[in-house]
């Protein structure tokens, strides 16, 4: 008996066939695994079972009979849940009227915000899914979030619940508790789906396996009868190498440093609370750490976009604090913004007014009133080369490039500028591994050039692969500096969950 | 010295604290028309137009039929039809809300002022054709000074107060209210969960229509009895200068809309003293208060307060 | 379909459509529209005069409209051309009173600076706001409108009064006056239609040959991107207003200079208003915003025309509301016509 079966299910969205006639079926009480890169249909095919996108083609079984979803209400109806990658909360509301939203309880024309708060604290006790039910979602941690997501499921009464990339945004140990719930779920029966590109989450987990590429299935596989090289070939369609390699270089003086940062986020709360470090020549310095915990705020202030409390930034030993964005980088300072498309990319710029972007001012694309538009073209088509940009097209609008091109603009710009220093932010989020790779020499490239990299990544395998150093960064300090060769991927998880570096040594 | 004399004896003129009251309502009840938009997401900077045309309406249907509260209704008819429009060019078309907004001024003006002549054969103005009366509550208008404020008032000034206690239960203690202000926010999250987030959209900007025409009404046959071109005078904008300073909240809206009437009356109160001379030419200077006072407070206040994340900013379902 | 195309297109059909409109409305209150328009058409264009004088309204709507376009490309919406072009003119006709001494060599440039910077001045403030607290220029704009109103209002019932009747300020000097570039009857037309073409032309210069202009755009389209490449927001914010305001500012000095010779309180009579929908018709773009003034300007000039038949001349502010509500919510416009060729 299947829980979910979608047989040849097709959808177009302009110029891309995100799935192209995929099926999957999904037994009852299991917990199945959706692999795949970036883009390979994952998450369209999910929002499709949970009627935020209508198939072009193909039918849908719940537990066998055939259901036609035409909204999330229908979903709702036929026992379906899902945790979305951006969790789906309304920060000004609190955990309570955040689960009941759409299922209110009511008490004559009054919504009966007691017996909400009651339902919500009995789903969390039976589940043991911790969850202060007074507070509001902008004041609660992400771990916590994603509880009061699981129990939105729960409270409308889903058998079926999909997680759409849920451990991305947690610590190795976070993890470990997601993992823990989703066990106790299944016991009591819930079929869980479960997508990731994390193999071995999905190797841990989960029951079985559906593998998919270029929106199209390419294996159904027994989780116990398989292991991550045969997934990964499945992914990517060929031999993946899981690491590049890395050139020892020997790193030169010291190009920058801070001392004693503190900076405040948008709410006015410390979020970067006296941090020091230096960067030197030749040297590839990452931050780990779980998203939220100051990387954002500490990137802004050294790259001069947000105000600085106290302590001090040292450039080539010169005392920069207080520049703003356009100073550092007459320094020879770049930066790839985490945020491509807030920070990196005006959309609405064609590529040759997108690349020139802080160096507009200067020659050879300007004459500090002018704009000399042929150096500029030409300096546009030389780029897109370099970089393989594609399509070829100076005038292609930033907003109509793909992710990874878009990035490789971006990443183009900033290293052709040749700075000593370099700040790169969550440089492959959403890319696939071409791209990735890709990226990655790049920033490779410039190390073995001697520039100055400081790298701030989510992702903690791309933080092994590139960096010389560690830094683990929570709560807006570092808990410890460590090097990839001599430290395991657990002991900085430790460290991301606020244990110091002392404290992780002693065991 | 006079002058602060001046200010103190306007200050204790119980006169003072009515027209406050009255200068008021309209703000009140436009001001929460933008509450009831802006808190689902549809920035409406149209109110000033709805209020033309509900004055306007208030004013023909008084005339016709010689019942103002046909009238009153009536101007809660077509603020809702304006309404509608920018709901549908907003909602339905994703077209840009200030924008739109602009253009239902603009399309409210030219209606009222095009219709003058053909319906009351002249432009401009028109005749008396009838108002509300004022309210007196025996005993209470004979309490002194309270007596003065209180006792007679125009039976707009209590709906306004009652539309502020229903719209603050409405938004914060109903389903409809959960709803509204989680559209306004994350309408994403709201749609995941069966919410009809255009439906509650529309609700909200239709609701700023009935509010922003009872409003247009006031002006007219509430306090004046008569229609005249441009009779809004800006105020749909002073409105949602409260509708900020009070944190989209429909008791702070009525606080700030307070405050802005007492501006108004301080000015009218301060032209008339007989303690210091006020000639005629200085009157404009005294009538730009209100609106000087609005660019402080939208300055003063517009970081502080809270904006719905999801204002202005259409809501989009993938295919 | 085409994307330059489209942007001709939308409005093109949005004024159709709205033209459609008030032919209705036009039925719906018992005249004949063919009589309308016929009249509309006689008084734009029906004769020397007629030509002329819908040159003369054109001219400040092409800055009016300049300016909110110039807004528009930079990200703000300065709905307050009209305040800017009373400020504007309003002082600049203070001191050009005084300007008899001066040759028109001097006087013309001088009393035309005097409206720009002062239209800049007052759009600057409502920019400065924008970028300090983010106070919405829409809100502050409108306000500024209105205390310019009020203010303008006591300087010719007070200080600068003369004479009795409409109140208005003293004539400017004789050598502050625009040289007349045809005169047919009693109609005397201006170089100022030579100063809003200068105008656009700069416009269109500043913002797609210059540095200056890359900066405004990128600030316009995406503050953050621009931060992040070293350009400031905030100087850019007001800088655009500034801008913005000169233009606007530089409508109020056309109008004194060229047409009234004094300040009175018509002068504006709504035509910053009118650059609103001037700047969406033209799409921004300064060629666009060029035949979109001529094409308002007409609707004007005709309007009177169409009065006198009993049509009353509002009709205008409702043809341009209903174009303003079809460009701004432009996907009406955009379904109809893919729906025509799916039919066809």
């Amino acid at each position: 008996m299947y829980a979910v079966e979608m047989v040849n299910i097709v959808k177009k969205f302009p110029g891309v066939l995100a799935n192209d006639h995929v099926t999957i079926r999904v037994k009852k009480g299991e917990i199945h695994a959706i692999v795949g890169e970036n883009g390979a249909g994952k998450s369209t095919l999910m929002n499709q079972l949970y009627g935020l996108y209508h198939p072009d083609e193909g039918e849908i079984f719940i537990n066998g009979e055939k259901v036609t979803i035409r909204g999330p209400k229908d979903a709702i109806k036929n026992g379906i849940g899902m945790v979305h990658q951006h969790f789906m909360l309304v920060d000004t509301l609190t955990v309570a009227e955040n689960v009941v939203l759409g299922s209110e309880p009511v008490k004559g024309l009054n919504f009966d915000m007691k017996k909400a708060r009651q339902d919500v604290k009995d789903l969390s006790e039976k589940y043991g899914l911790f969850v202060d039910v007074d507070a509001k979602i902008e004041d609660i941690p992400v771990g916590m979030q994603q509880r009061v997501e699981i129990i939105k499921t729960l409270y409308r009464g889903a058998n079926i619940i999909i997680l759409d990339e849920p451990t991305a945004v947690l610590t190795p140990q976070e993890v470990e508790e997601l993992f823990e719930i989703m066990r106790k779920l299944k016991d009591s029966g819930k079929t869980i789906l479960f997508i990731s590109h994390k193999l071995h989450e999905v190797m841990e987990i989960s029951d079985r396996i559906t593998v998919m590429r270029l929106g199209k299935v390419t294996g159904e596989l027994e989780t116990s009868k398989t292991n991550p090289k045969e997934i990964a070939r499945h992914m990517v369609g060929r031999e993946v190498v899981l690491r590049v390699t890395k050139e020892p270089h020997e790193p030169k003086e010291v190009v920058f440093e801070i001392k004693d940062l503190v900076v405040k986020d948008n709410r006015g709360l410390t979020a970067v609370n006296g941090i020091s470090f230096n960067v030197r020549k030749g040297e590839i310095v990452g931050i780990a750490g779980v998203a939220g915990n100051g990387q954002t705020e500490l990137v802004e202030a050294i790259t001069g976009l947000r105000k600085i409390e106290s302590g001090n930034i040292y450039f080539e030993g010169k005392d920069v604090t207080g520049f703003n964005p356009k100073q550092l980088r007459e320094l020879g300072m770049a930066h790839i913004p985490e945020d491509r498309l807030k920070h990196g990319l005006i959309k609405e710029f064609e590529a040759y007014y997108n690349v020139i972007l802080g160096q507009h001012y200067k020659y050879p694309f300007s004459n500090g009133t002018f704009l000399y538009h042929d150096n500029i073209f030409n300096y546009t088509k030389d780029l897109m080369e370099e970089f393989d940009v594609r399509p070829r097209k100076i005038d292609h609008l930033g907003g109509n490039f793909s992710g990874g091109n878009q990035q490789k603009l971006v990443v183009g710009r900033e290293i052709k500028t040749n700075p000593k220093f370099l700040v790169v932010a969550q440089p492959t989020r959403g890319l696939d591994v071409g791209a990735i790779e890709f990226i990655h020499k790049q920033i490779l490239k410039m190390r073995s050039l001697d520039a100055g990299i400081l790298l701030i990544s989510m992702e903690l395998e791309e933080i092994f692969s590139l960096s010389d150093r560690i830094l683990v960064m929570y709560e807006g300090e570092i808990m410890g500096e460590v090097k990839p060769e001599e430290t395991t991927i657990e002991e900085v998880g430790l460290m991301m969950t606020g244990h110091r570096f002392e404290e992780v040594r002693r065991g | 010295m006079r002058i602060l004399e001046a200010i103190f004896l306007v200050f204790i003129n119980p006169l003072f604290y009515k027209i406050t009251l009255t200068a008021a309502t309209p703000l009140i009840f436009a001001s929460l028309g933008g509450v009831y938009s802006e808190i689902t997401g549809v920035v409406n900077i149209a109110l000033e137009g709805i209020m033309l045309l509900g004055a306007f309406t208030s004013v023909l249907f008084t005339w016709l039929t010689g019942n103002v509260w046909i009238g009153v209704f009536m101007a809660v008819i077509s603020g809702l039809a304006l309404a509608w429009l920018h709901a549908w060019g907003s909602i339905k078309w994703a077209g840009n809300q200030v924008v739109l907004g602009t253009a239902l001024i603009l399309i409210a003006q030219g209606v009222t002022g095009f219709l003058m002549e053909p319906i009351f054969g002249k432009p401009g103005q028109t005749d008396f054709v009838g108002k509300v009366e004022e309210l007196r509550i025996p005993g209470l208008a004979d309490i002194p000074f309270i007596g003065k404020v209180f006792g007679e008032l125009s039976p707009f000034v209590y709906m306004a107060f009652a539309a502020v206690a229903f719209s603050w239960w409405l938004i914060y203690k109903t389903r409809l209210g959960l709803r509204m202000r989680s559209v306004g926010e994350n309408p994403e999250a709201a749609d995941t969960l069966g919410i009809n987030v255009y439906g509650i959209r529309y609700f909200g900007v239709l609701m700023s229509g009935v509010w922003a025409g009872l409003a247009g009404a006031y002006l007219s046959v509430g306090e004046v009895g008569h229609f005249r071109e441009l009779m809004s005078g800006g105020r749909g904008f002073i409105a949602l200068a409260a509708m900020i300073l009070g944190n989209y909240n429909p008791v702070g809206a009525m606080l700030a809309s307070l405050l802005f009437g007492a501006s108004s009356a301080f000015a009218n109160q301060m032209q008339s003293s007989s303690l210091i001379h006020v000639s005629a030419t200085v009157k404009p200077l005294f009538d730009m208060i209100p609106f000087v006072l609005t660019i402080i407070v939208v300055a003063g206040f517009v970081g502080k307060s809270h904006v719905p994340k999801a204002d202005g900013v259409p809501y989009e379902k993938e295919a | 379909m085409n994307k330059k195309f489209m942007a001709i297109l939308v409005p093109v059909v949005s004024v159709l459509i709205a033209l459609a409109i008030s032919t209705i409305i036009i039925i719906l209150i018992g005249k004949n529209p063919i009589d309308a328009y016929g009249a509309l058409i006689k008084g734009s264009f029906g004769s020397k005069q007629a030509i002329a004088d819908t040159v003369i309204k054109t001219t400040p709507l092409i800055l009016t409209g300049l300016a909110v376009g110039f807004g528009f490309r930079a990200g703000v919406f300065n709905i307050g051309a009209e305040g800017q072009m009373v400020m504007g003119a309003l002082i600049a006709a203070t001191f050009a009173s005084n300007f008899g001494f001066l040759p028109p060599l001097i006087a013309i440039p001088l009393t035309i600076l005097i409206a720009m910077s002062v239209g800049a001045g007052y759009a600057a403030i409502a920019g400065f706001l924008k970028a300090k607290t983010g106070a919405h220029e829409v809100v502050t704009t409108i306000m500024l409108n209105w205390i310019a109103t009020y203010f303008a209002s006591y300087m010719v019932t007070g200080p600068l009064k003369v004479g009795s009747g409409t109140p208005k300020s003293p004539e400017i000097a004789d050598s502050a006056q625009l040289p007349i570039l045809m005169k047919v009857g009693a109609i005397e037309m201006s170089a100022g239609i030579i100063i809003a073409i200068i105008a656009a032309i700069f416009m269109y210069i500043l913002l797609n040959k210059t540095t200056t202009g890359y900066e405004i755009k990128a600030v316009g389209f995406n503050p953050y991107a621009a931060e992040y490449g070293g350009i400031s927001v905030s100087k850019n914010i007001v800088l655009a207003m500034a801008i913005s305001g000169a233009l606007a500012g530089l409508a109020g000095a056309t109008e004194l200079m060229g047409v009234h010779h004094r300040f009175l309180g018509e002068l504006s009579g709504g035509k910053g208003f009118d650059g609103i929908s001037i700047a969406l018709i033209g799409q921004n773009n300064p060629i666009g915003i060029i035949f979109a003034a001529f094409l308002i300007g007409a609707l004007r000039t005709g309007s009177n025309e169409m009065q006198f038949i009993g049509v009353p001349k509002h009709m205008v502010m409702i043809i341009q509301g209903i174009v303003i509500f079809l460009v701004a919510a432009d996907r009406i416009v955009r379904t109809i016509m893919i729906r025509k060729r799916v039919e066809k």
